[in-house]
């Protein structure tokens, strides 16, 4: 293996800028691991290696003609299919969507391209992003590279799944209700939702618009701040993009500090019900953060009970309405029924045969949740209860700066276990969820291994709306103590990859 | 005891055009009652005074100046379309012979 492809985003953003490596080897050795573990990963629904090369070679000429480039230019990334690409297939998933090129790209796409990252192409995610576990993919799941009988977590395991694997050092995810950071606590990596808005959704094949939320997907904070600091910043073309700045990322995370920080202990989600290994994992992280002069101070969110309820409510409410656009007439697969169909035909035909299950179980609740007779019962008390959740983060944070819990109640759960409950599958959003009905930033940061499998274990901390700095301050800091315990990078605890 | 019967399930695939076979039915009128049960205590921590928030990041309304911007050509916008023709969208019939 390449040594190249086992450096951090930041250290080759160091070596690129001093001209010790160039961009084309580098995107060269990542495309050689892909070929390599590509196949038993299966990461990726598209892979760009020629235009990833054109990127690169482009970047090492301006560069050596002294063209002063972006932090990041050079640096390969993987994309999540559910962002449009005028140069790739972009299908989130979904048979309905196969083989469809987009005709315009999505805005982090263009940030990327014009800071000149190489693209090395799509990363797979349930159908949509409709999941926790990659299962729901119509093109088959990801693999976990700790153990490939796991699930890398979802909606993002594609983009989890190649930072794991070496196959990218960044990828772009998007975190509905956790699909950045779970995936990110069952690979060892790091996954940031940042606050909604900071990151413009303009070419994100919405799910769920008032909670989906891109970001960053890395092995180290540094690496994510200087990612969302490349995507972030105000977009017209979405009007629910931040107006200003939140900042510098890469300072915050260079600055790196527990000292003095009130750290917000969860009393909901401090572990009651996890597996035993999370726990132990985040009882010694919460010592150490005590450790490094951070005081944990314990804070009571009682309507945490009800996130998920509102979640599955609000969520396939949003979605049954964002998904009527695949309709078979713009874009995507027509399925016609024999005869003389008229339209609406063609549509229910084409529905059923280019959604998965996931899919249409969803559009079905949502589409219930919204019905006359139900709308208060359920969406309009889904809707009351955001305002309490919020109420509950308000009073949280009046207390403490970040708030703390296990990102996920276990580790990463083997291929099959949930997939035909889909509650059971839900309830391992827990930690995650509150933020996005919120709007709030989170982060998952790896802290160790769970003793009974020897599996990663993630920590979550939340910031309130517009701290996502302080999400990077923290978390640099908490990865910094364990990596000087360990004597060794989250990620060098991983087995060696066995592909055939 | 759950309202989801397979009456409404069909029902409620055909408001959100899905053409689900007798399997699907069966199956989603299972699991949907499951997490209709399962979400409906939802009710219990609201009162009326709850104010309903739809959006988590409160913003004005957003407007830009009324300038036309460069869109999406006829040929761009009908490049993933199943079928055209004549510059349009085509599609099956839309009204029923009856």
């Amino acid at each position: 293996m390449s040594d190249l492809i086992r450096l951090n985003a930041s250290e080759l953003v160091e070596l690129l800028a001093k001209g010790e490596i160039s961009s084309v080897e580098l995107t060269q050795a990542h495309l050689d691991q892909i070929a390599k573990v590509g196949d038993a990963v299966h990461s990726f629904l598209h892979i760009s290696g020629e235009s990833a090369l054109a990127t690169a070679r482009d970047v090492d000429s301006r560069r050596a003609a002294g063209e002063k480039l972006a932090d990041l230019a050079g640096v390969p990334i993987a994309v999540k299919d559910n962002l449009t690409t005028t140069d790739a297939p972009t299908t989130a998933g979904s048979k309905i969507l196969e083989g469809w090129i987009p005709p315009y790209d999505a805005t982090v796409v263009t940030k990327l391209r014009n800071q000149m990252l190489p693209i090395l192409g799509k990363t797979n995610l349930d159908e949509f992003a409709m999941g926790s576990s990659t299962e729901f993919s119509a093109f088959g799941p990801s693999k976990n590279p700790w153990d490939l009988t796991r699930i890398p977590g979802g909606s993002g395991g594609g983009s989890s799944s190649v930072v794991s694997s070496f196959q990218a050092p960044l990828a772009i995810g998007s975190d509905t209700g956790g699909s950045i950071r779970f995936p990110g606590a069952v690979t060892g990596t790091v996954g940031i939702k940042p606050t909604y808005g900071a990151v413009s959704r303009y070419g994100l094949i919405a799910l769920a618009s008032s909670l989906d939320q891109i970001g960053p997907v890395a092995r180290n904070v540094l690496d994510a701040a200087y990612l969302q600091d490349a995507i972030s910043g105000h977009d017209p073309h979405d009007s629910t993009s931040l107006p200003g700045s939140l900042g510098s990322m890469v300072e915050a995370a260079k600055r790196g500090s527990l000292k003095g920080k009130k750290v917000g202990l969860i009393k909901q989600l401090s572990g009651d019900g996890f597996q035993q290994g999370v726990r132990n994992r985040f009882a010694e992280a919460l010592k150490l953060i005590t450790d490094a002069g951070a005081e944990i101070v314990e804070v009571d969110c009682p309507s945490f009970e009800y996130a998920i309820d509102a979640y599955y409510l609000i969520l396939p409410a949003e979605a049954s309405s964002n998904l009527a656009k695949f309709d078979s007439v713009r874009f995507g697969m027509r399925v016609s029924p024999k005869g003389n169909p008229t339209i609406e035909r063609v549509m229910a035909a084409t529905r059923e045969a280019g959604f998965g299950p996931e899919v249409k179980r969803r559009i079905i609740l949502g589409t219930y949740a919204l019905s006359s007779g139900s709308f208060d019962k359920f969406y309009g008390a889904a809707q009351k209860v955001r305002t309490l959740i919020q109420r509950d983060f308000d009073a949280a944070f009046a207390k403490a700066d970040v708030l703390v819990s296990p990102t996920a109640p276990t580790t990463a759960f083997k291929f099959g276990e949930k997939v035909s409950d889909p509650l059971a599958m839900y309830l391992n959003d827990i930690a995650t969820i509150p933020a996005n009905l919120a709007g709030i930033p989170g982060i998952s940061v790896p802290i160790g291994l769970a003793d009974e499998d020897n599996l990663p274990v993630g920590i979550q901390f939340l910031a309130p709306a517009h701290e996502d700095a302080r999400l990077y301050e923290v978390g640099a800091a908490l990865e910094g103590i364990l990596e000087g315990i360990w004597g060794k990078r989250m990620m060098d605890f991983a087995p060696e990859l066995k592909v055939n | 005891m759950s309202e989801i019967t397979p009456e409404l399930v069909r029902h409620l695939a055909s408001l959100s055009r899905i053409d689900l076979d007798e399997a699907e039915v069966a199956r989603f009128t299972e699991q949907l009652a499951v997490i209709v049960d399962s979400v409906a205590k939802i009710s219990q921590a609201i009162d009326g005074n709850t104010p309903a928030t739809s959006h988590p990041i409160p913003l004005a309304n957003v407007f830009r100046p009324d300038v036309v911007e460069p869109s999406l050509s006829q040929e761009q916008a009908l490049s993933g379309a199943p079928d055209s023709g004549q510059g349009r969208f085509r599609v099956a019939a839309i009204l029923d012979e009856e």
